[in-house]
């Protein structure tokens, strides 16, 4: 089935105010940047956003922060975000911070059809308030876990290094991280590619992401790749 | 009394050939520069990968490669790259043998505080919370006292939680102690650094039995 759009914009037509968007990427690493700038565009609103982070100030989500179009913001760390920092301490922004694995196996469960999942992450701590916590044996060690729910979006966002016009996704080295999860979890799943090939072209035992999971994809342009950390030896 | 780097040396001598081994961000990281000679380890990284490498040399860097901390690295040979959910599923099932990290507070149950200071700092837990509650041995690294000169080693924890009884042992720039049902227990005191002084800084329950010896780092 062709899932092909021409661009960003009809992939994004149906996007209104007020919807629940998982964003793939770890930092500025695998973010889905031109769908990212065309929500910037169409100043859509009231955005509540489901993401490992929130960006930087000034690239990745810390650009829809700057123009006050996210609601509220479901992510493990921010650290790298001071204008997040900010909303987040003055109240101007609902925030819930959750443990990374958990963040991660809620949207898998959502691509797995599963209702909820238990872990052991956040057990003692706030994250546990007005959680069901059960017992189980595990490895021969019994303890406590929290009963998390699968994540409810109307869409994700994501972005993979190759994708065909089937939909089927390749990912290129840690860029990977949350799109694959996310890519499953969406009722709409939107994907931007840095390529985008003729069906027949991936290698079947090579695709990460199913076609199945994805409903629009298209060639994203202009991939700026920021790097947040540059980190180097000398030769 | 050590610097971060020595810190980081000393808790080098903790890994063990053939462990796959998870390093924070901060002193935790720098123990992979350390890591003696012989001695084989695979690095976890919690955005996905295993084997990770050295960084990268100048005008390598990859922009979509990086490490949890979002600095550019390198793979090694027979490296491997993979999602998140399959990266904490590891980390649940107790495959990664040694959690090293850092941390705000430590109380001398095991509990431990790294994410949060109520009002003035919300960074978020990352995969701290996961990694904590799941590792089979966690040391943590970090300063015996904070910028305020007060105890970061308690009786219980002041700020929000990131796990309870979870830490095996902690390594400070004064001394390396086991948490054990009785308290901290003091094992090794750095060069230079009294019992006194280690009594003085730590304001949780401290074990001294017999003769304390100084650290081995090099």
């Amino acid at each position: 089935m062709n899932k092909v759009v021409k661009n960003v914009d009809e992939a994004l037509k149906d996007f209104r105010d007020g919807m629940t968007l998982m964003v793939g990427g770890f930092g500025l690493c695998g973010i889905p940047e031109n769908c990212i700038a065309a929500l910037v565009r169409k100043g859509i609103k009231g955005l509540t956003c489901i993401s490992n982070n929130a960006g930087v100030d000034d690239f990745g989500l810390g650009l829809l922060l700057q123009q006050k179009q996210i609601k509220k913001m479901i992510a493990s760390y921010v650290g790298e975000n001071a204008e997040f920092e900010r909303l987040m301490l003055t109240g101007e922004m609902e925030v819930e911070l959750i443990p990374q694995g958990t963040l991660a196996t809620r949207c898998m469960a959502a691509g797995y059809g599963m209702p909820a999942i238990f872990t052991p992450a956040g057990v003692g701590t706030e994250v546990a308030q007005g959680k069901e916590v059960r017992r189980f044996s595990y490895n021969g060690v019994e303890k406590d876990y929290l009963m998390e729910y699968a994540f409810d979006s109307d869409a994700a966002l994501v972005k993979a290094w190759r994708g065909d016009t089937e939909g089927n996704l390749v990912y290129r080295s840690t860029a990977r991280n949350f799109n694959p999860m996310m890519a499953m979890a969406g009722k709409i799943t939107i994907a931007e590619v840095e390529e985008l090939v003729p069906a027949g072209t991936l290698d079947p035992d090579q695709i990460h992401t199913p076609g199945i999971y994805v409903h629009r994809i298209f060639q994203g342009e202009k991939y700026e790749k920021r790097i947040e950390q540059r980190t180097v030896r000398k030769k | 009394m050590l610097d971060k780097n020595a810190i980081a040396k000393r808790i080098a001598r903790e890994v063990k050939d053939g462990m796959y081994v998870n390093l924070g961000i901060g002193i935790p990281t720098l123990v992979a520069n350390y890591i003696p000679k012989g001695i084989n380890v695979t690095l976890q990284s919690e955005n996905g990968i295993l084997g990770m490498g050295p960084f990268p040399f100048e005008g390598e860097e990859d922009a979509d490669l990086i490490n949890a901390g979002k600095q550019t690295v390198t793979l090694l040979p027979g490296s491997v790259i993979f999602d998140s959910a399959m990266s904490f599923g590891m980390i649940r099932a107790q495959k990664v043998d040694l959690t090293i990290l850092g941390a705000m507070e430590v109380s001398e149950e095991g509990d431990i505080a790294n994410w949060k200071i109520p009002g003035k700092m919300v960074k978020g837990m990352g995969g701290a919370m996961d990694l904590v509650a799941s590792a089979k041995n966690i040391i943590v690294a970090m300063q015996h006292v904070n910028k305020a000169g007060e105890s970061k080693l308690l009786p219980k924890c002041t700020l929000p939680l990131t796990g309870i009884k979870c830490i095996k042992r902690v390594v400070t720039e004064l001394a390396v102690l086991d948490v054990t049902p009785q308290g901290f227990k003091l094992l090794e005191r750095a060069p230079g650094v009294s019992v006194e002084d280690i009594k003085k800084a730590t304001a949780g329950k401290l074990i001294v039995e017999g003769d304390i010896p100084e650290m081995v780092i090099d």
